[in-house]
């Protein structure tokens, strides 16, 4: 276990620095050199530009400049946003419990829609539920779920008037945040309707951002299941006649769930893209939202380091399922 | 001397099929796949006849026709059959050539990624020692990040717009073609045929391109059919977020960014674009399931 806990951190290794590489040789690939763009259309006189280039090591060559970078990210710097002057890491650590609530709702969404319905659609093969699974997820895999928001405001919000448009609480609230999770804030605060107005708000960027997890989860269900269920020791459950509701879920689901976790940690990213265009349709206050704003405001030091830290995110979510993985299942432990 | 019935049937059995027959056996039993190939066809039929199909030019504007509905619904025209957008042009016109652009974008991108992640993979695979490693690690890095979020900063940097877009769309993809390259360059490159080239002097160039690329086509060309509903998903998410195709481009993401503000009051406006891109990208969807299971061999019989 320890050779294998070893061999996976030091893989880590090289991948943060190489995306430290991209982030920073990427914004250097922004036209014209960063004094201009700070100073944007007003301009900037040749003295201050030289002071400016001295004060931010931009004079430095580009080598040093990484090396600069990279010490400042192991204390934990990423530098100002240009518009608010607020340290990159202080918004992104405010806004980021907003993106994690909505992405952990997402994926409880679809593991405990898709994994029944994966399992149905297995234990029914070749039935009419089971091409009606596997139809709905295959347009959940195709969908679009930047339109896919639309179409669900058009519905319930516009015509059925029954959720709230966008945000993450109507504006009469105000919840200090305490974990973050304002689903957990409004309901521990003593705010009459503060609890329904945040799920309210919560329910349809939840089925959007879940819905190609969902697709994706059933799916990956269905065939573990499929393949379990030819067995030996299936049939043989069978044959000391267990009950089928034993044989399926104890028997088979234990075993089908293995390839399934593997996958929830692969949606990780996913996730993270969805939540993108999801806070983008809802106007939700988190890190997708904040990122694609800070394009429209040509604020790099922003994309630099939102990039660099969802990258990290990702990263030790993929090592945390690689880890689980390994421990629940010993196969994968002592291969090479 | 008689032949035995046995091998008198083996005999008069009809030739051994071509590779192309035997995989038209196996891709028709595919419902699924064949109508989405039905679809694809017809998506590209729509695209090449768009200038005599569409009843207006994508771009023409009417200060008469502002929001009309559809022809079914109250106060829609049969002049407009799907409706008009805000500045009066014709939604159904605009569909049409849209789905040239989203056609270009999906082979343009899956393109330029197989034609740079062949040509990564094959030397990553061929070559091994530190340029593998180098371009492995690079992949795993554009693998660790979110997609659609590599493509955006790719494109914050290179300026919004089409051509733009798919170059981010490609690189973002890139990783898929040179893993899957490398892993056939590798377990090809030990087998008896290449070596026999190798005896009969073979060049370098000859053994990676002629020898060994061939046998590595079945995992490219599936992988290249969903890539292209990809390629067409994420083109039309930054379409969506002001950082693809540019207005008045008809591309239907870029639509739907523009149809936004009217979710309120003109579903259709909303509602058509987004049914472009999602049966489109079902269908190629359908047709690369197909494709898998009538190309690879391993889930055969």
């Amino acid at each position: 276990m320890l050779r294998f806990l070893v061999t996976r951190l030091s893989l880590v290794i090289p991948t943060f620095f190489g995306m430290t590489l991209l982030a920073f040789f990427l914004i250097r690939l922004v036209p014209g050199d960063p004094i201009e763009t700070l100073a944007g259309e007003r301009g900037i006189d040749a003295a201050r530009h030289a002071v400016l280039l001295k004060e931010y090591g931009l004079d430095q060559p580009l080598l040093t400049q990484y090396g600069i970078y990279i010490s400042k990210v192991l204390h934990g710097d990423l530098g100002k946003s240009v518009i608010t002057q607020e340290r990159v890491v202080n918004e992104f650590l405010a806004l980021f419990p907003a993106t994690i609530e909505l992405a952990l709702c997402a994926m409880l969404f679809a593991l405990l829609l898709g994994i029944p319905a994966g399992i149905l659609a297995a234990v029914k093969r070749n039935s009419l539920l089971d091409h009606g699974v596997m139809g709905i997820s295959l347009a959940g895999y195709s969908m679009p779920i930047f339109w896919w928001g639309l179409l669900l405001i058009l519905l319930f919000s516009v015509q059925l008037d029954w959720t709230p448009v966008s945000g993450r609480i109507a504006v009469q609230y105000f919840i200090e945040p305490t974990t973050g999770f304002l689903l957990i804030d409004s309901a521990l605060s003593d705010q009459k309707g503060a609890f329904w107005s945040s799920l309210a708000h919560l329910a349809l960027p939840t089925v959007v951002l879940g819905t190609n997890p969902l697709a994706v989860i059933a799916r990956m269900t269905r065939s573990a299941m499929l393949e379990v269920l030819g067995e030996d020791y299936i049939r043989t459950a069978r044959a000391k006649g267990l009950s089928p509701l034993r044989v399926v879920a104890l028997h088979g689901l234990r075993n089908a769930l293995i390839p399934v976790v593997t996958v929830v940690g692969l949606q990780v990213g996913v996730l993270f893209t969805g939540a993108i265009l999801t806070e983008t349709i809802f106007s939700w206050p988190g890190v997708g939202k904040w990122l694609i704003e800070a394009i429209s405001r040509r604020d790099y030091p922003v994309l630099q380091g939102g990039m660099l830290l969802l990258g990290l995110m990702v990263m030790a979510v993929n090592l945390l399922v690689d880890l689980t993985y390994g421990f629940i299942n010993p196969r994968i432990r002592h291969q090479k | 001397m008689t032949a035995t019935p046995a091998i008198a049937r083996l005999l008069s059995e009809p030739a051994a099929e071509r590779p192309w027959q035997e995989f038209w056996r196996y891709f028709r039993v595919n419902r699924g796949a064949v109508a989405g190939l039905m679809i694809v066809l017809l998506v590209v039929l729509v695209a090449v006849l768009a200038p005599w199909l569409a009843p207006y030019a994508p771009d023409l504007t009417n200060n008469k026709a502002f929001l009309l509905p559809p022809a079914w619904q109250a106060g829609g025209q049969w002049a407009h059959l799907l409706g008009t957008d805000a500045i009066g042009r014709d939604m159904l016109s605009r569909l049409m050539y849209g789905a040239r652009l989203s056609l270009l974008i999906g082979v343009a991108v899956v393109a330029i990624s197989v034609i740079a992640g062949t040509a990564l993979g094959l030397l990553a695979g061929y070559v091994r020692g530190v340029f593998e490693i180098a371009v492995m690690r690079m992949m795993d890095i554009i693998l660790t990040l979110p997609s659609l979020l590599l493509a955006i900063v790719i494109v914050a940097i290179l300026g919004p717009g089409l051509v733009n877009a798919m170059l981010a769309v490609a690189v973002v993809v890139l990783p898929h073609y040179v893993r899957i390259t490398r892993a056939a360059v590798i377990a090809e490159a030990a087998r008896d045929y290449v070596t026999a080239a190798r005896m009969a002097g073979a060049g370098h160039w000859r053994l990676m391109v002629s020898e060994i690329l061939p046998n590595c086509a079945a995992p490219l060309i599936v992988q290249a059919s969903l890539g292209i509903s990809t390629a067409i998903l994420d083109a039309a998410a930054l379409g969506f977020l002001g950082l693809g195709a540019q207005p008045p481009s008809p591309e239907w993401g870029t639509m739907l960014a523009d149809a936004r503000e009217f979710v309120m009051r003109a579903w259709w406006v909303v509602t058509f674009p987004g049914l472009a891109i999602l049966v489109t990208v079902l269908a190629f969807n359908l047709l690369g399931d197909g494709l898998r299971d009538a190309l690879d061999p391993k889930l055969k019989n």
